[in-house]
């Protein structure tokens, strides 16, 4: 068994032993053995339908395995999912948070509901509006907002408790370019300022190559490819893209596949920014 | 012994530490409701209009033909409790659905990978309902004061009262938030809520008393718990009026009611985000 401080370097972020999910006949995840280092910006390639968010889905607790084991931030997640569910954050691909509600009113929901003490709350919430540049708006409904500002909302709640590892399903599904720049620019200083990890699953390739420092590209529920974006296009050859690589392991283009669920829900997602 | 005690007293203070955060947990989802209502005020009014036309019209018109023996009481006396549970158990039974919508946008996820145990969220969304029950409460107060019932004003009935919209909000919106787990989708639970809305309310004492019920009806309608907050309003509402089961039974019924459903919610809850 490993350590248990995150912190300490020796804990990976996440690790995966033989993780498998089934839907009936149907194999979303297949014996996946994964370990992502602490502190990274870590990508989850795959087309809709490759498992990825079903993985997401098991490690932070909200489905349970078929069968194997993993660990978050040294907790398992089958035997210790409160103690997971307290080290991580989650950003959901849909718009999730309350658009009823200002976004000061959302963090402070979520300083609550992850047991930040009342005298720290409303410095931390100060703190992270400021850093995901909100505070002009914090007191508007969250309906007003545009889409780049709610997903910084967003990662400004799932990052108030300090989590040790940060999951993100597809968080820049939808936005326009100006808006995923800013999001990205916002992972980056979350892993220098925090050391944050964060896993995060994609089907733009353009994304992961300029945010990741490792990805794997899953294909049918098997992780088929893993390692640096810089490596994997250097084994391809010298002009290849990262198109090319995900092209060359999964022998298809992105477009392949996706559930009707799967597909409702990103086209939702997309209405609702507009 | 000293060591022991001390292992007593940490064990106690981190029971009490635990349910600190449970009650503060199911107080941080209720503000949410209450937060959305001192917005919108629009519901209330529109929830407003059909006890405002049982209570106008239905009582009126049986209260003058005296078709309905109601002892010491006046047929609009009597119905006026059970009209406040009639809307309490309305606007609670379709109170599911939201789970659903929070499903669809992703806020059901974040909630529940969140720290907090299932059964705060679930106890939680229950007293949301109750914020909802409470306005119910007093919309209905100034309408039978209007038409001239003879109302308890006693801190004693008024806090009582209270409990009773509580309890009532809470097992009823728990019941609708376990159908919403089983059926998972809007258009079944619409049907299923209309479904059960209507037997709930006439197999109960709501509008007529038991003794008029034939035998097979009124054993049906002892097992309802709507039964059994209409006889607790009734005793603590109306001056002379009393309850019929007896308070002690009635809260008695609603609490373990209450008990049951939410440990099955607790365990439901998680299976609706899959």
């Amino acid at each position: 068994m490993s350590t248990r401080s995150p912190q300490n370097g020796l804990t990976p972020a996440v690790r995966t032993w033989r993780l498998t999910r089934k839907f009936g006949e149907l194999v979303a995840v297949d014996n996946l053995d994964l370990t992502i280092e602490a502190g990274l910006i870590f990508g989850l390639l795959g087309s809709n339908g490759a498992g990825k968010s079903t993985t997401i889905r098991m490690l932070i607790t909200l489905l349970p395995p078929t069968s194997g084991s993993a660990e978050v931030s040294g907790f398992d997640i089958r035997r210790e999912p409160r103690e997971v569910r307290r080290h991580i954050g989650y950003v959901p691909q849909m718009l999730s948070a309350d658009a009823a509600l200002t976004g000061r009113e959302n963090l402070r929901l979520s300083a609550k509901l992850y047991g930040i003490a009342r005298s720290q709350r409303a410095a931390r919430i100060e703190q992270a509006l400021t850093f995901m540049g909100l505070v002009d708006v914090a007191d508007a409904v969250v309906r007003e907002y545009s889409g780049g500002m709610i997903r910084r909302l967003e990662i400004a709640q799932s990052m108030l408790h300090r989590p040790a590892v940060l999951f993100l399903d597809e968080p820049t599904v939808g936005l326009d370019p100006v808006a995923r720049h800013a999001v990205w620019d916002h992972l980056r200083e979350l892993t220098g300022e925090f050391h944050t990890t964060v896993l995060l699953t994609t089907h733009d390739m353009e994304e992961a190559d300029a945010l990741c420092a490792t990805v794997a590209i899953m294909h049918e529920g098997l992780v088929v490819a893993s390692g640096a974006p810089s490596q994997l296009k250097a084994k391809l050859g010298p002009d290849a893209k990262l198109d090319d690589v995900f092209v060359h392991w999964t022998g298809r283009a992105l477009e392949h596949g996706g559930a009707y669920r799967d597909v409702a829900r990103a086209r939702r997602t997309a209405h609702r920014l507009g | 012994m000293t060591s022991l005690a001390r292992g007593g007293r940490r064990i106690a203070s981190a029971s009490a530490a635990s349910t600190g955060w449970f009650i503060s947990d199911v107080a941080a989802i209720a503000e949410v409701e209450v937060l959305k209502l001192r917005r919108d005020w629009t519901e209330l009014l529109t929830r407003a209009v059909q006890p405002t036309l049982w209570l106008l019209v239905f009582g009126q018109v049986f209260g003058r033909i005296r078709a309905i023996p109601t002892g010491s009481v006046s047929y609009l006396e009597f119905l006026a409790p059970g009209i406040l549970a009639q809307s309490v158990l309305f606007t609670a039974i379709f109170y599911g659905i939201a789970i659903i919508w929070e499903r669809d946008l992703g806020i059901l996820q974040k909630l529940l990978v969140s720290p907090a145990s299932r059964g705060a969220l679930v106890l939680g969304k229950a007293a949301s309902a109750s914020v909802r029950g409470f306005s119910q409460t007093i919309i209905i107060y100034v309408l039978a004061a209007v038409l001239g019932v003879r109302l308890r004003f006693d801190v004693g009935a008024l806090l009582g009262v209270s409990f009773a919209v509580f309890l009532g909000s809470a097992v009823f919106s728990t019941l609708s938030l376990i159908v919403a787990c089983l059926v998972k989708t809007r258009e079944r639970f619409m049907g299923i809520g209309q479904v059960l809305t209507m037997p709930l309310f006439f197999a109960s004492n709501a509008i007529y008393p038991l003794d008029l019920m034939p035998s097979w009806l009124q054993a049906v309608s002892r097992a309802n718990p709507l039964s059994y907050l209409v006889d607790a309003l009734r005793g603590l509402m109306i001056a002379g009026s009393h309850a019929t089961f007896g308070l002690p039974l009635d809260f008695a019924v609603e609490i373990s009611a209450l008990v049951l459903l939410v440990t099955l919610a607790a365990k439901l809850y998680p299976t609706v985000a899959r």
